[in-house]
């Protein structure tokens, strides 16, 4: 009886991880988030476990059946880190040119929209309304994908 | 303040969660986003329009300052990097 291929099945439970702990973890942090470095770590140690278990099951005392199943394993642990790679690099990177969006020195386009308590709220009236007692100073706009 | 496709509903529940206390604005027919050119097309639920990432820091006279337009959507403009700019404002 031949004994568990570990390095295999570990290297790909590792590429599972490795995937997943960007949306989950690393994405919390910015040192993490903008690059990330630490999912290509986990990757890179996920791949050299899977090369160390194809090896082992292509071992010539190993039966046909764990061939197959490493085989198996491995493309799918590679198509993993081929997907994370193109969500990451390319994928991200697809955005709209935005040539109009306002440029430094320009007039803001000034909006209504509704805020959290369905009441409407412009640009223009809270740059005049007073913070504190204080006349307010600016206002930071952040545009987002929203579904969070 | 932030600015998304979200309904004033779904940004309250984000508020009470993350502890935001500043205005959450809803823009589901993407006027200031059309505005602003940062309609992200078919990128929402069900191939709906959403806002790319982009800051804007606004003096009181509705001049823009400071901007961010990211060239990677998972990369966003830092805490320190508005306070930074921050220093623009008269």
């Amino acid at each position: 009886m031949k004994r568990i291929n570990w390095q295999l099945w570990l290297g790909f439970l590792l590429s599972v991880v490795a995937f997943l702990s960007y949306p989950l973890v690393f994405v919390n942090w910015a040192s993490t988030r903008d690059f990330p470095w630490a999912n290509l770590v986990l990757f890179a140690v996920a791949a050299v476990l899977l090369f160390m278990g194809i090896r082992r099951a292509f071992a010539p005392d190993r039966r046909r059946l764990s061939k197959i199943v490493a085989s198996g394993v491995a493309t799918l642990s590679l198509l993993i880190i081929v997907m994370f790679l193109f969500v990451a690099f390319v994928a991200s990177r697809w955005l709209p040119p935005s040539t109009g969006a306002p440029q430094v020195a320009q007039k803001a386009p000034d909006f209504s929209l509704a805020d959290t308590t369905n009441k409407t709220v412009s640009l223009s009236e809270l740059l005049t309304q007073p913070i504190n007692g204080k006349p307010a100073k600016g206002a930071l706009l952040i545009f987002y994908r929203g579904y969070w | 303040m932030a600015i998304s496709v979200d309904s004033p509903e779904a940004s309250r529940d984000l508020c009470q969660k993350a502890g935001y206390t500043f205005t959450f604005l809803s823009d589901p027919n993407l006027q200031a986003i059309t505005k602003y050119d940062l309609v992200h097309k078919g990128q929402g639920e069900g191939g709906r329009d959403i806002a790319r990432p982009a800051e804007f820091l606004i003096d009181s006279s509705g001049i823009v300052r400071w901007r961010m337009l990211t060239e990677n959507y998972w990369v966003r403009a830092r805490p320190e990097q508005v306070l930074e700019a921050a220093k623009l404002l008269p």
